[in-house]
């Protein structure tokens, strides 16, 4: 089966003005450049220009294969070239290098209620917004009533949209656009709309989609909702391909800005191993409750992190192992010490520390491995293997969330439960 | 689903091999976005529609006043009103299909940077507006036909092929102008002057027979006096008599205008989502 999408050298490049205000150049700007290089000829000499400018790759030569009925995520950090990227796809701008075949037709859903106008009735944008999203007229009609139903606003079907609330609004028009049917599905980070529930509710759709084998591309910063609908995951760094394969690889690198850190590791197969001459670092891992070695952990799973180490002959001290933990943007989280530790003979140690389920808030991790030896003289550092390893902390977006219809995120480093009363006292 | 359909090719510096192809398979979406704009326009029924009377009117009264009655300006036998008001008609649909024509595509900016489409169709749709306040406007014309008993003949039949016209002038300004509004914005300004400087050079509150025999073509070059003749005498019937060589002047000055209009539009178009 050829590729459904094959991207050759891909490359934008953009022209930044300094000086002038917009994107757009005015006439003023241009006659007044006009008048200055007129002036120039005539005067012989040099007037200094009042606007320089800059060329900017926002994409370069990027290369990819999608097969038909593959669903890939992109992601990357703002300004690095996604947007651009997905924007080229639907044909909205043209390259400046490079080519892409794409076979099939393909839909862009780059904004929900693209084109919606607030003057018109709920019904009138839907076959608006049908129309500038690529269906036919007889298409429109025959899903109306479902795209209704989808979105739940069968009583204000002929109330002009700007009466909507922006919770109505935005079902309608993710309604309309879930309702697309083409080969080749370009979405760009609109699952982020709505509640909870309409949320679940338009993951459900896409996953309706991706198991028909439509072709998904699919840009978010949210790394649960690539690594369960998408099969493949590109990341985009600086307008590069900077990692592809599968989501679960391709997000750790990301978290870790290019270098990977797994959830197990183990020093033999490294070209040194950490530590001095008292103690060596021999592995680590994060598991679940099982045993198992895994990065993905919801926000009630309790795990455990636990680092293998070797203590060597002749350190009359006691070797503490401690573990740091940092948020994926370097934010401290915590560091934990092993308590009661004595002196230890030499031979190969096991540390485990236990992390409590409903400790720390969603998002990525990395953890720092560390063994300190204290003695009556002071302490030292054996070793200190920073971002060691990695883990993902999800939100599951249940009712164990406490998020009540809340669909933004949660800020801070812990999210705890905590013992709440709550009375009526009046 | 066309699994193994046509492939698509994009790829820098190329030209669209099937644009009109393109541009027809978009039909519904022209049809959907003219629907848009003329359901706003009249979405305040009353307002709406009462604007698009009493404007067409007060100005003919105003007309007929300055020009009829004050300079006294000939009329070759037609009465005043009707003559200015046969004027008006065109006139009315080409300003004002340029002027939110030539806007068209920064007040789409929204769709344009978002979906792909032919952006022809956005500037091409905004004609349909003005054509729909071109047909109420008709329907008063009649009225006052009516009340001055004043019966077209058989010239009327060439009123499509003189509406085919206007539009051919309105569209080619409104590609030169709307795309060019991409790119420097600031033309907003001069498209409003260009009107209201048009509106004085062209013949429409008074007749184009009191210009100079030996000045007559070189006053053709503008193309809206071509229009503005072929309507009088469409609906007049031949009572002025026409100038035939402005109106093809003006016929063959729009046809450039509309070529390279479209030459131009169709090469900033592919940039039009970077800039707007």
């Amino acid at each position: 089966m050829d590729p459904a999408v094959e991207a050759r050298g891909l490359g934008k490049q953009y022209v930044l003005r300094h000086q002038s205000q917009g994107r757009y150049t005015s006439l003023r700007d241009v006659l007044a450049e006009g008048t200055m290089r007129l002036a120039q000829r005539v005067l012989g000499r040099h007037v200094a220009s009042t606007t320089s400018q800059e060329a900017f790759w926002a994409l370069n030569g990027v290369s990819f294969v999608i097969g038909q009925g593959e669903r890939v995520g992109i992601i990357g950090r703002n300004g690095a070239g996604k947007s651009t990227l997905l924007k080229i796809l639907s044909r909205i701008t043209e390259p400046s290098a490079g080519s892409v075949a794409i076979r099939g037709r393909v839909a862009s859903l780059l904004e929900v209620g693209t084109g919606f106008h607030p003057e018109l009735t709920g019904r009138e944008n839907i076959y608006l917004n049908g129309a500038i999203l690529g269906m036919a007229k007889a298409e429109i009609v025959r899903k109306f009533d479902e795209i209704v139903a989808f979105a739940e606003v069968e009583r204000f079907l002929d109330t002009p949209v700007k009466r909507y609330s922006s919770g109505m609004y935005v079902r309608l028009a993710f309604s309309v656009a879930a309702h697309l049917e083409a080969d080749i599905l370009v979405v760009d980070e609109v699952l982020a709309v709505g509640d909870v529930q309409f949320q679940r509710k338009c993951l459900g759709r896409m996953e309706a989609v991706a198991q028909s084998g439509r072709t998904i591309l699919f840009v978010s910063h949210n790394m649960a909702t690539i690594t369960s609908l998408c099969s493949r995951c590109i990341l985009l760094d600086a307008g590069k391909v900077a990692g592809d394969g599968a989501p679960s690889d391709v997000i750790l690198s990301y978290y870790a800005g290019g270098t990977s850190s797994p959830a197990s590791f183990d020093t033999a197969s490294w070209p040194r191993q950490p530590g001095d001459e008292h103690a060596r670092l021999l592995g680590g891992a994060v598991q679940d409750c099982a045993g198992h070695p895994t990065y993905e952990l919801h926000l009630g799973d309790a795990f455990e992190v636990s680092m293998r180490y070797r203590i060597l002959a002749g350190a009359k001290a006691r070797p503490v192992p401690n573990f740091h933990f940092f948020r994926a943007d370097g934010t401290y989280a915590f560091v934990t010490s092993m308590p009661n530790v004595q002196v230890a003979e030499p031979g190969e140690y096991v540390a485990k520390c236990k992390v409590p389920g409903f400790l720390l808030n969603d998002g990525g991790y990395f953890v720092g491995l560390a063994l300190t030896s204290y003695s009556d003289a002071g302490y030292v550092v054996n070793f200190y293997e920073q971002s060691a390893l990695s883990f993902n902390v999800r939100d599951p977006m249940d009712e164990s969330s406490n998020r009540y219809g809340y669909g933004g995120p949660v800020p801070g480093v812990v999210r705890p439960r905590l013992d709440w009363s709550g009375v009526r006292v009046a | 689903m066309t699994r193994n359909g046509p492939v698509l090719v994009i790829e820098a510096g190329r030209t669209e091999r099937h644009y009109w192809r393109d541009l027809w398979g978009y039909r519904e979406l022209f049809f959907f976005l003219a629907w848009r704009d003329i359901l706003v326009r009249y979405k305040q029924a009353v307002i709406g529609v009462a604007w698009s009377v009493i404007r067409p009117l007060l100005t003919m009264a105003i007309f007929t006043f300055v020009f009829g009655k004050l300079a006294k300006l000939p009329a070759d036998g037609v009465p005043y009103p009707i003559l200015v008001f046969a004027a008006l008609l065109p006139w009315q649909f080409m300003s004002t299909a340029v002027g939110e024509g030539s806007n068209s595509l920064i007040q789409n900016a929204n769709i344009i940077s978002k979906v792909y489409f032919p952006r022809v169709i956005v500037p091409m749709s905004a004609v349909m507006v003005s054509l729909v306040d071109f047909l109420i406007s008709l329907v008063l014309l009649s009225g006052l036909v009516v009340w001055y008993r004043w019966w077209p003949d058989w010239s009327i039949l060439a009123l499509p092929l003189i509406l085919l016209l206007a539009m051919a002038v309105s569209v080619g300004f409104i590609l030169w102008l709307a795309a060019l509004n991409v790119r420097y914005r600031d033309f907003r300004y001069v498209v409003p002057f260009m009107i209201q400087v048009g509106l004085f050079i062209s013949p429409v509150g008074f007749s184009s027979a009191i210009v100079p025999e030996e000045w007559r073509l070189l006053y053709s070059l503008n193309p809206v006096v071509g229009v503005i003749d072929g309507f009088r005498w469409a609906l007049l019937g031949g009572a002025g008599d026409i100038y035939w060589p402005s109106v093809v002047l003006s016929a063959l000055i729009s046809a450039v205008i509309l070529v390279s209009g479209l030459r131009y539009f169709r090469h900033t178009e592919r940039t039009f989502a970077d800039v707007i």
